[in-house]
């Protein structure tokens, strides 16, 4: 602030504390030209008479407490670009509070810094911990209870896309993820004609259900699927999870198992987003939020034969 | 002293004035001044008009009353900053016409809302019905969003009209706009102006612009 700005806040700060006491003491003084009260010829009740109007004792006195009170705020606090002889300023005081804070957050974290996540997962202090930065953080995507939501897995189950090992999750959750769905159903249709994209829906579907006859759509798609979608899905659709490409054969659809989401999915690709966590959270409250993920998942089914692995 | 305040008690019109006067002693000590600080009307680094996309969905951010329960100003609290990043400084609301700060958080402080990580997908399903993704939301759905295509000529008009204001959009900033939002739905709109919020100034630049003052 400039010291022309500061004289004109301090002028009208100043004005309004002398206009404040001016108007007190008019306020609290018998006018000289009014009738003194005992000349006025009438009295009730001992003292009352005209013009004899005093303002509480005790209410002057505090207003002119809160003056004092004024001045003393300003000197301390400041004004205009006077800083005050307190030198205080809100963002000081936030770096106060934020420094003890992350001393006493250093000292809870210290026990944890650096174990692996099945290794924390035994320790119920530490899934507590991780539970409420999963609240905080993961649930808006994950669902609060880890269930997921379309086009954001579930949790709790054993499927796991890019790896469902300790250092595998804990990689997602540190460094994030970023699917590459591409849209192939322009390649497809060129390839296979016309109903080139409803055929590798047809093979895909049926991948779950070995059960149901295969049609003729289903071996149709099953070439096209072959010459394009194998490269991260693998044979018989098992997936890879080095490049985070699902299992097509299990019952788990990540964006839903109607023939129009598959659709879009082939129209459109799929770009799935998880942000990477360790810049915000730092390294140990992502291994204790990945703890708490550990204890939600049964870990007991291994993956599908031929899949790819993730380690 | 008892003489001239008689004459106020006794003439409501000059009572009125000084009232008036009295009441602005505030503002033109707090208010005014701003007016004029660096801090308040100088944009920090990386802050500039919102370009064209980013813009229209600010419109519709404003319209649907977003404001109504989102506020977009970081406290300097330590358990603020905590959950939402840096406090907000007023170097980041240079363009922003009308701000939209707000005093009310029925559901969370958006100012910093681009840094969270929500990936587009997740503002789609949100926005379309934010029960699909936060079962214990109580936010309402908008998705008539993904229906209503953006008007390029409403876009261009209204950068030309910041612009008198004095934003300082370029000819070619205003003349892409109709390309830039073009075949844009409000959806695409909204979720690039939540996507921007927060991101344009780096925390160096805001730790920066605190030592100035």
């Amino acid at each position: 602030m400039t010291s022309h700005w500061t004289w004109y806040v301090i002028a009208i700060v100043v004005l309004n504390l002398v206009g404040c006491v001016w108007l007190l003491r008019g306020n609290t003084r018998r006018s000289p030209t009014d009738p003194k009260p005992d000349e006025t010829g009438h009295v009730w009740d001992g003292d009352l008479t005209e013009y004899n109007k005093p303002l509480p004792r005790w209410w002057i006195n505090l207003f002119y407490i809160t003056i004092v009170f004024a001045v003393a705020y300003l000197l301390w606090f400041g004004v205009g670009s006077f800083k005050g002889y307190g030198h205080w300023s809100s963002h000081k005081e936030w770096a106060l509070d934020q420094a003890a804070e992350d001393a006493r957050l250093d000292d809870a974290l210290k026990l944890y810094a650096g174990k692996s996540i099945d290794d924390l997962a035994n320790d119920p202090q530490a899934v507590a911990m991780g539970r409420t930065i999963f609240i905080n953080r993961c649930a808006a995507c994950h669902g609060s209870t880890g269930h997921g939501a379309t086009g954001f897995p579930d949790l709790t189950d054993d499927i796991w896309h890019w790896g469902g090992t300790p250092h595998r999750i804990l990689e997602t959750i540190q460094e994030g993820r970023q699917a590459v769905m591409p849209a192939w159903a322009t390649t497809l249709t060129a390839q296979g004609g016309q109903t080139a994209v409803d055929d590798t829906i047809a093979y895909v579907l049926s991948l779950s259900r070995p059960d149901q006859p295969k049609s003729e759509a289903v071996d149709r798609g099953e070439k096209l699927f072959g010459g394009i979608c194998v490269a991260c899905h693998g044979p018989q659709g098992k997936g890879n999870q080095v490049v985070g490409a699902p299992d097509l054969s299990d019952s788990y659809w990540l964006y839903g198992s109607s023939k129009a989401s598959l659709r879009k999915t082939l129209n459109e690709g799929r770009q799935g987003v998880m942000p990477a966590w360790k810049p915000v959270l730092g390294d140990t409250r992502t291994r204790l939020v990945g703890a708490y993920v550990w204890t939600l998942s049964p870990h007991k089914v291994p993956p599908p034969a031929g899949a790819v692995v993730a380690e | 002293m008892s003489q001239t305040h008689a004459k106020l008690e006794k003439n409501i019109g000059l009572m009125a004035i000084l009232v008036a006067v009295a009441v602005s002693f505030g503002g033109l000590a707090e208010i005014v001044p701003l007016m004029f600080q660096a801090e308040t009307i100088k944009p920090l680094p990386g802050i500039k008009p919102y370009p064209a996309l980013e813009l229209a969905g600010r419109d519709v951010y404003i319209r649907e009353g977003c404001y109504n329960c989102h506020s977009q100003m970081v406290r300097t609290l330590r358990f603020e900053t905590e959950r939402y990043g840096h406090y907000s400084l007023a170097g980041e609301s240079v363009y922003d016409h009308p701000f939209q700060w707000g005093s009310k958080r029925t559901g969370p402080d958006l100012a910093r809302g681009g840094l969270r990580g929500y990936s587009d997908d997740w503002h789609r399903a949100h926005l379309h019905n934010p029960r699909d993704v936060v079962p214990e939301s109580n936010m309402p759905g908008y998705p008539w969003l993904a229906d209503n295509k953006l008007d390029s000529a409403e876009i261009t008009q209204h950068m030309r009209a910041l612009k008198r204001i004095g934003d300082p959009y370029s000819e070619s900033d205003i003349e892409g706009a109709a390309k830039a939002v073009e075949g844009k739905t409000e959806l695409d709109a909204v979720i690039a102006y939540l996507q921007g919020l927060g991101t344009h100034v780096s925390q160096t630049d805001m730790q920066a612009a605190e030592g100035a003052d």
